[in-house]
């Protein structure tokens, strides 16, 4: 119940949000912080019953009918990511009230980052992969509002809606894949599949699943090709970028390569898939960072070289390597998180975050310094930093490789060289050296602004000198939660002197060179920028293009306007779906016995005939209207010769009463003109015939099968008896069948207020003359 | 209450309000009391219908006590009940916004007595149970949807007209020559008549062929590819209330009349008929959203929305599995719902714009957070994110077509399904988000200063589109009622027997 309430009050404190933004004013955030905080709360009270290798798990139905429940389930995993989520969550409701002070839409902001919060909760905690899905795409509904917070700006528009479609795309093909995985594995909670791993990865359908599922995972983790979503989310306010897109939905994806690894993952396809995908965004994600001059894109992309970093790890798979993804998880969210709140301070304050224009900040802004230096260290991975231990681990991961570990391994040392840069331009650079003019003078950050970066700067260091303190409580069940069986976790600063150590100081050294010389890293790099041109972002920006084409050109073509294209296309419709049955069925006799068809009878046929084709070929209307009266009086007088006189009747009146009408209105029409050219009225004698000709030969044939006898038998006997009518055409028509009649009655009384309404009311005359 | 009485008053309701509201003719005011009252008692109608069948099973009534097949039955089975309620919700609704935005001059024309022979046409179609009796209220229908389309007599609304009841009544002549040739093979018209006595004749592919005609018929009816030209020419030209309500029900009654026509009697040769019934599916959401992108108008735009929906609608017909199919009808109601609000909340975006171009469009989410978030509701209902009703009618669909092994109707779907976002994110990058030429300009946007306040016909405009909006939320959320009876329906639409024995009873 305690798991539920987490996780749904989020939604409702949301609601709340912007009246509490009313109420409360510029202390908002400290208002809305108490709700992560106590979540975060009381999260830590479940590290006891995790620690023994336990897991929690709560249960109700929510929607049966489709094995769907609201079921919770805290293992280690989902306690890391939680915690992160509320933790963190707790410092950026804080950092987002002084940063946003006094924005008219601060009530909305809390509104969409509540909801965001407890939707990436229900992500990690959820145990139905149903339930999983609806708030994994929750995370991408509201990182679009968030993403388009600053909506009067085309950069922010454009950039919420491309990280919707990209991960919105993921998402349809999460939906199929975790439905054929639930099929598969004949369970609809992720903790009953993970015991049906053999059956699934035997599955037929198993690469598929797996292709299916990291499309997902791909997509909203930014993987190379579709990192290029991530930088454009930059255009959200940096609490949202420290919240959403470094710190947790953007891992939304890792967690569910992680969740899921002991259900479809350690083959060699996955291994593979994962370690190729992981290790090329690593890398170009650090290779596009250290180009970029805005803190915020350093920042974005280094965070989708640690997205692949994670893939990289999950991929393969020992328990070192998940060991190590875990840690560098804890690593990056704390140190990401850190800096992006850093980043948006120096810009709140000096109005830039261009770093060719900031320096010297240290003296001006000495607690946010602090802050980022603890971070910018550990993300270099400087002893006794949390990321130093973190960056050991990768390094052990990779060269346990059985194959290409030496590729893998370069991969990860240059990866972590830019990585070293990229900490010292975002967390050192800005600080030290002389002051320089920025558009605002700086001050010291408000409270509000600066603990955030300092207590996870605090938590880096602590947890990195005292290991101890969260690797057997909470990182060992979480990696057990990822392996599938229990893993042995225990964390040290100090290895000795081995081949990771003799990486991490070659790593830091050369970091520090390539530091110095940023410039011209900066310079050399941005000669690649024309392969932009060729890159995914390109390509999204041309399918869009294309989309718009084909859209435009498609609905030209089928909604032209044409109306006498329209009956052409649903003749063509109708007998070309007819004809294939048609022929399957084959019976077809065209003439049955003539000998019965007396001479006057033809005589009638052919006058139809001619006057339809005469109709049709007439060059004035009013000959057209005659030609179509006399098809309609030949038809009455075949209703004659078969003895229904008062059909026939009916039909007479009707056909008079058409023709008047014809000729009446025909003054009002424009000249009779031919427009059509003689090809499409060869065209459209053709088609028109053919439809004739198969209306004509299902008459025939069915004249000649009759599988039961008509109904009309019990009319004609009950008639009178039962009715009391002799005329069984009346009696049918006002008591058998009366409702037919009574429908008619109401369509002429209906077609009679048409036409007052339609020649009384002309609105737009009545406009016309008022002009 | 008499379940004869039951079955029938879905179709008295409407026709007696008409008809008193045709009796006021000269007064409008009384006209609109009469309206609202006539489209509140129908909902309550419906509600009490569905719950009978749900409890009682099928309810059959036998007009004027000629016993079935001889005379016309009106038959409620789950499906009839809950399209018959969804009707009455969709006039409800529609009825109390008419109230706000209708102009005089149409009110005084016959818009309200028109608007409910309409609505009895409709829940007519649902609930015949004789083939020849449906073409009817077809007739019925189309010709009151052709005057309300028309009514105005503004040169798009006269030239839209036409294109619709030209188009529609090429479908009502295919139809009328289907029934004849039914007829003739079978010598009865009676649907259950004709279920029972089709399914197994000697030559399966002759009533094929003429399943094929009913098809096409329907098909123009539901608007699936490649007929559906008349919706997207008329649709965007009448007063958005009338919009609404033909958008909300025309095209479902075709689709109605597919899965009755397609489950009870053409089942002979499903191999053939209902895999182009999904081919069309498939290619009428397809060419229904592409078509949606193209468009910059918002009535537009969910014109061919609505087509793409159809599409949806057919899956589960054509692939035949009780999920799949109670997908299908979920769409139905989803669309029903959803579809009809955004052109509800289109209209009050217009109140306040004057127009529904999307480049005019503007600021509407910076100045008017309720309407953003009304719309933003609805639009991601529609795009079939959750939490709301749209995902889950997705996920039944879905989820139903991969059970059977139906991959690329899914691949489809889900395709369509993002085009739908985009299109939706499209109405609200443009008309919510962008700021609107005015607020460029430092000056508020029309429609700020303009607002009268909750008045009694802000009411009338804004109630209908919160009832609506819950009900996208509320029927995901709490979607385990929906789809607990909508696969009910499709179980009972998959055992056709049901139907005919309700109908003729086991002696024939």
């Amino acid at each position: 119940m305690g798991i539920l309430v987490a996780v749904l009050s989020g939604f409702l404190v949301a609601l709340a949000a912007p009246w509490l933004t009313r109420w409360f004013g510029d202390r908002v955030g400290w208002v809305i912080a108490l709700l992560p905080l106590s979540i975060t709360i009381y999260l830590l009270t479940f590290i006891p019953d995790l620690a023994d290798g336990g897991s929690v798990r709560y249960s109700i139905e929510w929607i049966p009918a489709l094995n769907i429940n609201l079921s919770f389930h805290v293992d280690g995993l989902g306690l890391v990511f939680a915690l992160l989520i509320s933790g963190i969550g707790t410092l950026i409701m804080l950092y987002g009230g002084g940063y946003l002070q006094g924005h008219h839409q601060l009530g909305r902001f809390y509104l969409y980052i509540l909801m965001f919060m407890a939707s990436m909760l229900g992500v990690v905690l959820a145990d139905n992969i149903i339930t999983f899905f609806v708030f994994f795409e929750l995370t991408s509904l509201t990182s679009y509002l968030l993403i388009g917070f600053d909506h009067n700006a085309s950069k922010s528009r454009y950039s919420a809606r491309q990280a919707l479609l990209v991960t919105g795309i993921g998402g349809q093909f999460l939906l199929v894949g975790l439905i054929l995985l639930a099929i598969a594995g004949g369970g609809w909670e992720f903790s009953v599949l993970v015991d049906q791993a053999d059956v699934i990865q035997d599955h037929a359908l198993y690469v598929p699943i797996m292709f299916l599922i990291l499309g997902g995972a791909f997509t909203k983790s930014a993987q190379v090709p579709f990192h290029f979503w991530l930088p454009g989310a930059m255009a959200a306010p940096t609490p949202v970028s420290a919240y959403l897109h470094s710190a947790t939905m953007v891992k939304a994806g890792v967690y569910l390569m992680a969740r899921i690894n002991p259900t479809i993952g350690g083959t060699d396809l996955w291994q593979f898939v994962l370690v190729t995908f992981g290790a090329a965004t690593m890398l170009l994600g650090a290779y596009l960072a250290v180009q970029r001059t805005d803190l915020k894109q350093l920042l974005a992309y280094t965070t989708v070289s640690s997205l692949g970093t994670l893939t990289l790890l999950i991929g393969i798979g020992t328990d070192v390597a998940l060991k190590a993804a875990m840690v560098f998880l804890v690593v990056h969210s704390l140190y990401k998180g850190a800096l992006f709140m850093v980043a948006g301070t120096i810009d709140h304050e000096t109005g830039t975050r261009d770093i060719r224009v900031l320096g010297g900040l240290r003296k001006l802004m000495p607690i946010t310094s602090i802050g980022a230096a603890v971070a910018a260290l550990s993300m270099a991975g400087i002893p006794p930093l949390f990321g130093f231990i973190g960056k050991e681990l990768v390094y052990e991961a990779v060269l346990d490789l059985d194959t290409f570990a030496i590729i893998i391994a370069v991969v990860a040392v240059v990866s972590n060289i830019l990585m070293v840069v990229v900490a010292g331009i975002t967390g050192i650079q800005p600080f030290i050296g002389e002051e320089k003019e920025t558009p605002k003078h700086a001050h010291e950050a408000p409270a509000s602004l600066y603990i955030g970066p300092l207590v996870l700067g605090t938590l880096s260091l602590v947890v990195g000198a005292i290991p101890a303190l969260i690797d057997t409580s909470i990182m060992e069940p979480a990696v057990s939660a990822v392996a599938g069986q229990p893993v042995e976790v225990t964390l040290y600063i100090w290895h000795g002197v081995n081949a990771m150590l003799i990486m991490s100081i070659i790593t830091v050294a050369v970091g520090v060179v390539v530091f110095m010389g940023r410039q011209q890293l900066r310079s050399v790099t941005n000669q690649t920028n024309l392969l932009a041109a060729l890159g995914p972002e390109a390509i999204y920006a041309h399918l869009l293009a294309g989309l718009d084409w084909l859209s435009r050109t498609q609905t030209k073509i089928i909604q032209n306007g044409y109306l006498r294209f329209y009956f052409l296309t649903i003749i063509v419709v109708l007998v070309v779906s007819a004809i294939y049955p048609l022929m399957a069925y084959g019976n077809i006799q065209l003439a049955g016995d003539l000998s019965d068809v007396r001479i006057y009878e033809w005589v009638v046929v052919a006058i139809v005939l001619m006057s339809a084709i005469m109709a049709v070929r007439a060059q004035s209307r009013l000959a057209a209207v005659a030609a179509l009266g006399i098809v309609g009086y030949g038809v009455a007088t075949i209703y004659i010769l078969y003895g229904a006189p008062d059909l026939a009747m009916t039909q007479i009146l009707v056909e008079t009463l058409t023709v008047i009408l014809f000729v009446l209105v025909l003054y009002r029409l424009p000249q009779f003109a031919t427009l059509s050219e003689r090809g499409s009225r060869i065209r459209d004698a053709i088609i028109a015939g053919t439809g004739g000709l198969l209306m004509t030969l299902l008459v025939l044939v069915v004249s000649n099968e009759r599988f039961y006898d008509s109904i009309s038998q019990f009319h004609a006997e009950e008639s009178y008896p039962s009715a009391f009518g002799r005329n069984v055409v009346n009696v049918i028509l006002v008591d058998f069948r009366a409702i037919d009649t009574f429908g008619e009655i109401i369509v002429l009384a209906v077609a009679g207020i048409g036409v007052y309404a339609l020649l009384r009311l002309r609105l737009w005359e009545d406009r016309s003359e008022e002009k | 209450m008499s379940h004869d009485l039951l079955v029938a008053l879905p179709i008295v309701i409407p026709l007696v309000t008409g008809v008193i509201a045709l009796l006021f003719y000269e007064q409008r005011e009384t006209q609109r009391i009469i309206s609202a009252i006539g489209a509140a008692a129908l909902l309550i109608a419906g509600i009490a219908l569905l719950l009978e069948v749900r409890a009682e099973g099928i309810l059959v009534s036998d007009m004027g006590g000629w016993p079935a097949p001889f005379g016309i039955p009106f038959v409620a089975d789950l499906l009839s009940a809950v399209l018959v309620m969804m009707t009455g919700l969709i006039a409800f609704t529609v009825a109390l916004y008419s109230l706000a935005t209708m102009d005089p001059r149409r009110e005084s024309f016959g818009f309200y007595p028109l608007f409910h022979i309409l609505l009895m046409g409709i829940a007519g179609s649902f609930l015949t149970g004789d083939m020849f009796n449906l073409f009817v209220w077809f007739e019925v229908m189309l010709i009151a949807s052709f005057v309300l389309i028309a009514l105005g007599g503004e040169r798009a609304q006269l030239e839209g007209a036409i294109k619709y009841v030209a188009l529609n009544l090429i479908s009502s002549a295919i139809l009328l020559a289907a029934i004849g040739l039914l007829y003739g093979v079978a010598g009865t018209l009676n649907m259950a008549d004709l279920g029972m006595k089709l399914q197994d004749v000697d030559e399966p592919w002759l009533v094929t062929t003429i399943g094929m005609l009913f098809l096409v018929s329907f098909g123009i009816k539901a608007a699936i590819f490649p007929m559906f030209f008349w919706l997207p020419a008329s649709y965007h030209t009448p007063p958005i209330a009338v919009t609404a309500l033909v958008a909300a029900l025309l095209s479902k009654v075709g689709v109605y009349a597919l899965i009755r026509a397609f489950t009870l009697i053409f089942t002979q040769e499903t191999g053939y008929t209902h895999q182009i019934l999904l081919v069309v599916a498939g290619l009428t959401m397809v060419t229904g959203v592409l078509g949606a992108v193209a468009q910059y108008e918002v009535r537009k735009l969910l014109s061919f929305h609505i087509i793409s929906q159809i599409g949806y609608m057919l899956v589960g017909l054509a692939i035949l599995s009780p999920l799949a199919l109670a997908g299908s009808i979920f769409y139905i109601v989803h669309n029903m719902v959803t579809k009809t609000n955004l052109f509800l909340i289109s209209g009050a975006a217009y109140r306040l714009q004057g127009t529904y171009e999307l480049k005019q469009l503007g600021s509407l989410y910076r100045y008017h957070p309720y309407i953003s978030a009304l719309f933003f509701v609805s639009a991601m209902a529609l795009a079939g994110m959750p939490p709301f009703s749209g995902f889950f009618a997705k996920l039944t669909l879905v989820r139903g077509s991969l059970e059977v092994e139906h991959y690329i109707i899914v691949a489809v779907a889900l395709f369509t399904s993002v085009l739908t976002l985009f299109s939706m994110t499209k109405i609200w990058t443009e008309g919510y988000w962008t700021p609107s030429e005015a607020e460029e300009n430092d000056e508020l946007p029309p429609g700020v200063n303009s607002w009268p306040g909750w008045n009694s016909q802000m009411l009338a405009m804004f109630v209908p589109i919160i009832i609506l909006a819950t009900l996208s939320v509320g029927m995901g959320i709490f979607a385990q009622p929906v789809i607990s009876l909508l696969i009910e329906t499709a179980e009972q639409l998959l055992e056709p027997s049901l139907y005919i024995e309700a109908v003729i009873g086991d002696e024939s």
